[in-house]
């Protein structure tokens, strides 16, 4: 979709919003709004586009309490200034709206949070990603290091990169707007997206981009919207597996489901943000086993973790429920940087090779 | 055998008096901030027990003077019946005199050690005699006393006795000089304040150095005086048994009839074939052994409860909720008071009442005041059984947050236990002891009253989800209906509509914009409205549309009356120029009918 359809799309969506509002109101009726519930009970597996997206589940918010109301009308406020926002084609951060809500009286947001979901709920009700609405996020995405050179229209003109020969050490940064980036070419056989910054900067030092054809993408933690959306698109465009590499504890599994199918917060972009044909590498919990790595207990909320994922409909596979009923009865986690124990080489000379030709990539 | 001789030169008896210089805690009066209290807290008791005999509305005055750097002079002065002057020495110059004592009746003081504890307390600390100024009515003249007590033999000490002029035809006045500080201020007054609660009959002026304050009464009745029962044969001890018997020339079974309260005939004979006595046998010749077989059969034989009625007497449930309302502003006040109950033979009965909300702290553990014979229990929180009840009261089943066992947020809590014998743990009467009976009367009565606070917190609740619903629709809608017109571009939609279908009711709102004030009156009854619109503001509304019907001012207020009538399905106006604010009201249709919305806040 090109950016005058984008725009085009919503803005009509935000129209028909306000416009679906006003017509309650002159029917005497009071304005409501219905919204897909947003916990894990209500997202189902799409076969179509092979990701997890929200269920039939709807929650109604009409506008008969005075926090109810007062969240339309903020809704109102928030359309009212996306439209003006459209028409003089500016754009601004979330948290840059959230200061401006600061003269809208009645209306003004009482905390960050809310106007991010906010946003999201208008996301969802109008099918339009929040770059449409010209809101980009605050934070950055992380990096990439590997053979592929990309195309970036910057705010100086078109740039094009190889993502290792015109890049520092620490890779190339991925903007806020992905929707900027044209994939040029690339040299990769698969892509490992990496949580830690140390694990990244171990791959790079120890040439595992160059002697594997791979490209290495540093997740920063829970990856941003546009860091997904980067990985989406590769693994789109060139037909590239994702392999994800975290650490072994419940908090990185929940890395990988974000990855590879999503968060639940927004689910209604799945089909955008989620990597579907992308797979866990490690650390497993049985890689804890095998290695002997270094390790430490569970805590109370990791056991919780664990168990609550047993439940959550995108860990509901055979390998899943092995690996966590494994983690569980071991009572043992580790970090990925625990295989430098055994050697600084050993996690690219030995344990991704034995790992990846296990998993059929290389 | 030298040793016990030289022993025996030191051993030697011991009087009250002495016993209780070396034990003044005993007595409350372990500091001397709290000796003050302890003695205001003795005489206010005597005064209101001595008027609640003579059937006098109490008028008690009460005055604590700074007289040198840690000398304070205390006043306190009552209309009661006054003393005999052949008694006044005794009463403020010995310790364990009085005439309660040995009377079975609820009464404020019981051992006769309070007062002339503190003229005790006086006199080792700064010297002084206590000056008693009493009369007994109009025909006879004051007497001025000035006592002393003789701490070796517990005999009062009269230092001077005079006639003096006074212009109270009865009464007693008692000033007392000692050395203390005044710490205890915020005490002393929630001392009084908690007493005038539990006496609404009383009024209390307090002159505290320069400042003064007045507990009014809130009842013009006199309270009825408990009269004095004669003991239960459940309640009562080996030696009382003894010291009675000595005293008849009765034959057993009519001294048991003669002397014991619900002792009837077949009742005496029960217990004379219990022990084994013959009933015809004078009671003044029993040996110990056969009293105390006596004693046990009188125990064993079920004989009805004392009478309550007369030697009790509760506050009742509408006085408790007055005294509490004049002294704290609440949203919700209900007191109970349980029926008579007995424990070890003494009558007994428990009153308790429950405030929230208003000006109690929102915040924190709950108050408790403590109350036993209508005497607030200030210190020894802890330790007493009313606490402990308290807490053990699962509260959050009244939706009441509870911490550490304690209530929370805006609560307070009464209970007063009123007996012929409250069951102090000491002395100085500060906690009343577990006794099961009474934990059990004072539990009943605070989850009978838990549940009472739970409805009115959910009635409550209700209206204000009401209110809620109200403010979306008549305040938040139609700036929904503002913005949403704008963005649709399309003209401003209307909606009352909503306001009608959803209210059913009278709706005024009020705003100001641009220096004008508007009061619109929606009617979306059934039914023509004729109502009265007050507001008060600080605008004068000189140039209202429609004028007002009359305008009258107070300190910078202006209060406007408009009579409005208003047809089914009608809308009228008021505006005028202004700044808004004020509060708006409608009367002459039921609440039910109406709602008031306030667009500026």
């Amino acid at each position: 979709m090109s950016k005058e359809e984008l725009e085009k799309k919503s803005m009509e969506a935000l129209l028909r919003i306000a416009g679906v509002w006003y017509e309650q109101m002159k029917a005497g009726e009071i304005p409501s709004i219905s919204l897909p519930t947003r916990t894990k009970y209500n997202i189902e597996f799409d076969d179509a586009s092979e990701v997890w997206k929200y269920g039939d589940k709807e929650s109604m918010r009409t506008a008969a309490s005075a926090k109810s109301a007062t969240h339309l009308l903020k809704m109102a406020y928030v359309i009212g200034f996306i439209k003006q926002q459209l028409i003089e084609n500016r754009s601004s951060t979330l948290r840059e709206m959230y200061y401006i809500s600061e003269g809208w009286k009645r209306a003004k947001f009482g905390a960050q949070d809310e106007s991010n979901f906010l946003i999201e709920d208008l996301e969802i009700l109008s099918d339009v990603p929040r770059e449409g609405f010209h809101l980009h996020p605050e934070e950055n995405g992380a990096s990439i290091y590997g053979p592929m050179r990309i195309r970036e229209e910057t705010r100086r003109g078109m740039k094009t990169l190889h993502c290792q020969d015109d890049v520092g050490q620490a890779g190339y940064t991925i903007p806020n707007n992905v929707e900027n980036i044209e994939l040029v070419d690339h040299d990769a056989k698969f892509v490992i997206a990496i949580e830690t910054g140390g694990m990244y900067d171990r791959l790079i030092e120890n040439g595992f981009d160059e002697d594997h054809h791979a490209i290495l993408v540093h997740l920063k933690g829970q990856p941003a919207r546009s860091t997904r959306r980067m990985l989406n698109k590769i693994s789109m465009a060139w037909d590239l597996p994702v392999m994800v590499f975290t650490d072994g504890d419940p908090w990185s599994y929940r890395i990988y489901a974000s990855v590879a199918y999503g968060a639940i917060k927004s689910a209604h972009m799945s089909e955008i943000l989620a990597t579907p044909r992308s797979q866990f590498l490690g650390l497993q919990p049985s890689d804890i086993r095998d290695y002997n790595l270094p390790s430490d207990k569970l805590t109370e909320k990791d056991t919780e973790a664990l168990k609550s994922e047993l439940t959550d409909p995108r860990f509901a596979t055979d390998y899943w429920k092995k690996q966590i009923s494994l983690q569980l009865e071991m009572n043992l986690k580790s970090e990925q940087q625990a295989f430098a124990a055994r050697g600084l080489d050993f996690v690219t000379k030995k344990y991704l090779p034995a790992r990846l030709s296990e998993m059929g990539i290389i | 055998m030298v040793l016990a001789e030289d022993l025996a030169k030191q051993q030697r008896s011991i009087s009250v008096a002495e016993f209780f210089e070396k034990n003044k805690h005993l007595l409350g009066f372990d500091s001397p901030t709290r000796g003050v209290i302890t003695t205001i807290k003795e005489a206010v008791d005597n005064s209101l027990d001595a008027c609640e005999e003579a059937q006098v509305l109490p008028d008690i005055f009460i005055s604590i003077k700074k007289v040198s750097n840690e000398v304070f002079r205390i006043i306190v002065e009552d209309n009661g019946p006054g003393i005999v002057p052949a008694q006044v020495p005794f009463v403020f110059g010995k310790l364990l005199y009085g005439s309660r004592f040995h009377q079975i009746r609820q009464t404020r003081g019981q051992q006769g050690i309070g007062i002339s504890a503190a003229v005790l307390y006086a006199q080792l600390t700064s010297g002084v005699p206590t000056i008693v100024i009493s009369r007994t009515g109009a025909k006879e003249s004051a007497r001025r006393f000035e006592i002393l007590i003789r701490i070796e033999t517990n005999e009062p000490d009269i230092v001077s006795e005079q006639p003096f002029e006074w212009d109270r035809i009865h009464g007693t006045r008692v000033q007392i000089e000692f050395k203390s500080t005044m710490t205890a201020k915020k005490k002393l007054l929630e001392y009084l304040r908690y007493t005038s609660v539990v006496n609404p009959h009383a009024r209390f002026r307090i002159e505290l150095d320069e400042e003064s304050f007045t507990f009014e009464r809130v009842s013009q009745e006199v309270i009825d005086c408990p009269v004095a029962i004669q003991p239960h044969p459940h309640g009562i001890e080996f030696g009382q048994l003894k010291r009675m018997a000595a005293q008849s020339d009765l034959r057993i079974a009519d001294f048991l009839v003669e002397s014991f309260s619900r002792v009837g005939r077949k009742s005496a004979q029960e217990i004379c074939e219990r022990s084994g006595i013959k009933g015809t046998l004078k009671v003044n010749g029993l040996s110990s052994d056969a009293l105390k077989k006596l004693l046990t059969a009188m125990q064993d034989t079920a004989v009805p409860a004392p009478p309550a009625t007369q030697c009790l007497s509760p506050i009742g449930e509408d006085l408790i909720r007055r005294g509490l309302e004049k002294e704290f502003q609440m949203d919700f006040v209900a007191a109970r008071t349980r029926p008579s109950s007995v424990f070890s033979g003494h009558s007994f009965m428990v009153e308790a009442a429950i405030g929230y909300g208003g000006r109690l702290p929102a915040e924190g553990n709950a108050i408790l005041l403590r109350f036993a014979n209508r005497v607030p229990l200030m210190y020894q929180q802890g330790a007493c059984a009313i606490t402990e009840c308290v807490t053990g009261i699962n509260w959050k089943v009244y939706n009441i947050p509870q911490q550490g066992g304690f209530p929370t947020g805006p609560v307070l809590i009464l209970v007063h236990v009123a007996s012929t014998n409250v069951p102090f743990t000491s002395e100085s009467k500060d906690a009343i002891a577990g006794i099961a009976e009474i934990e059990k009367e004072i539990t009943l009565a605070l989850q009978d009253l838990g549940r009472e606070l739970k409805n009115f917190v959910s009635r409550r609740d209700r209206s204000k989800l009401a209110d809620d619903r109200a403010r979306a629709v008549c305040a938040i809608i139609p700036e929904i209906a503002e913005k949403v017109s704008s963005i649709v571009e399309k003209p401003l939609v209307d909606t009352s509509a909503i306001e009608g279908k959803l209210m059913h009711k009278l709706i005024a709102k009020k705003a100001g914009r641009d220096g004008n004030v508007i009061i619109e009156l929606n009617n979306y009854t059934a039914q023509d409205a004729e109502v009265t619109v007050y507001e008060i503001s600080p605008d004068t509304a000189a140039d209202a549309v429609p004028k007002a019907d009359f305008t009258s001012e107070a300190d910078g207020q202006f209060t406007k009356v408009w009579k409005v009538r208003i047809p089914p399905r009608e809308v009228r106006r008021i505006s005028y120029s202004g700044k808004g604010g004020g509060i708006l009201e409608i009367r002459g249709i039921e609440d039910a009918k109406k709602m008031v919305v306030d667009l500026d806040v």
